[in-house]
């Protein structure tokens, strides 16, 4: 099956619109157990106690922020290379659900860092580099706001994600590359996870959930657009008729 | 080359002048990124240009152990700070967060007093990355393969 197979919009739909109540669905189960675990089964941590409960909504959070970022950035260049007509509309739709795990990545942390480190808010390389972050998603949804032509906005803002792809590794080894007050990573470490396997799988299972929840709104925003854009296009021919 | 690739190559290199560029910028600016000195980083600046009283600046480490001191006054705290090679003893009067405790990483900001005293204003925790149940904990203090920084 070729790239372009699904560059159909009919086709994309259709099984798209098939995919969506399954992801969702899964999507709900994989949270209402995985937060079950969260906040009921797993015990409280030798250090922290029962604050290490933000964890599980945190560290999620925090990989589909980046996760989300790499897949725009993906989609633009897609888009800008082979211009496969449905990765712009993979990138415009996966950016406020990127802003919107950012954000929940953001506050939990602060909520986190009062109890525990004894600050809201510092400006270490990891904070402040999720900080551009939020930053980089509200930029780019606001580029695509900014120019009437969606052909021309769409090349902006693809140039603009690939820019702030740079970020994403900066993110990732700011723990390691400068002095932070940020701990190291728990779990995507050289020597294997550093949390104990009773704490490890809730956090994979709401890990899971955050992933396949983000299918399910992506698919959600990528018919949206394809049917706006249909209503667009009807709206002309009548005017034109 | 077809139109693609010419795409490719064009969006390829700009990534990667743009990744050099950043990586530059970073590198330049590494003083400014770092968030605190360990006690060696600190001595080995103050030998290079002595560092003037009433800089404000972030020192971090590892509380040692059986070194803090509570004042009379119950507020005012003294302790050490040690990166296992170089010490810095460190004055504080306020709030210490839950997670303070001898063995414990901290990050302090404040300034360096005349008699090498780091003076601090703020008292942050920092924790690692490792997280564990307490019957756990416990189980492997009690089989001797704790490796923890604390206790």
């Amino acid at each position: 099956m070729s790239m372009h197979y699904f560059a159909n919009p009919t086709r994309f739909n259709r099984l798209a619109g098939r995919i969506q109540p399954w992801a969702g669905g899964l999507a709900a189960i994989l949270l209402v157990v995985g937060l079950y675990m969260a906040l009921f089964e797993v015990p409280a941590d030798y250090q922290q106690g029962d604050t290490v409960r933000i964890m599980f909504v945190h560290v999620p959070s925090a990989w589909m922020a980046m996760f989300c970022y790499s897949f725009l950035a993906v989609a633009s260049a897609v888009a800008l290379i082979w211009k496969h007509p449905l990765a712009d509309l993979a990138a415009k739709a996966s950016a406020p659900i990127g802003a919107g795990f950012t954000f929940l990545a953001l506050v939990t942390g602060s909520i986190w860092g009062k109890p525990m480190w004894g600050t809201w808010w510092v400006w270490d390389a990891r904070l402040t580099s999720v900080l551009i972050l939020f930053f980089l998603y509200l930029g780019y949804m606001a580029l695509w706001q900014s120019i009437e032509d969606g052909q021309k906005a769409a090349k902006a803002a693809a140039v603009l994600a690939l820019v702030g792809a740079v970020n994403v590794p900066i993110i990732k080894f700011s723990v390691d590359w400068w002095n932070t007050l940020h701990q190291p990573a728990s779990v995507m470490r050289m020597d294997g996870p550093a949390i104990h396997p009773s704490m490890l799988w809730p956090l994979l299972i709401m890990a899971l959930a955050f992933q396949v929840y983000f299918v399910a709104l992506l698919l959600a925003r990528m018919r949206m657009e394809l049917n706006l854009r249909r209503i667009r296009a009807l709206r002309l021919a009548e005017r034109s008729s | 080359m077809t139109r693609k690739q010419r795409r490719l190559y064009i969006v390829g290199g700009f990534m990667l002048i743009f990744a050099s560029a950043a990586a530059l910028v970073l590198m330049a600016f590494e003083e400014n990124i770092v968030f605190f000195y360990s006690p060696s980083e600190l001595a080995q600046k103050s030998e290079q240009q002595p560092i003037p009283p009433g800089r404000r600046l972030r020192i971090g480490g590892l509380v040692e152990e059986g070194s803090v001191q509570r004042d009379a006054d119950g507020v005012t705290i003294t302790f050490r700070v040690t990166d296992t090679v170089e010490v810095l003893p460190v004055r504080f009067r306020g709030l210490l967060p839950d997670l303070f405790r001898e063995g414990q990483g901290i990050v302090a900001e404040g300034t360096l007093a005349m008699n090498g005293t780091f003076v601090a204003t703020e008292v942050l925790a920092k924790h690692d990355e490792t997280y564990m149940p307490k019957e756990v904990a416990e189980a492997l203090k009690k089989a001797g393969q704790w490796q923890g920084d604390d206790e």
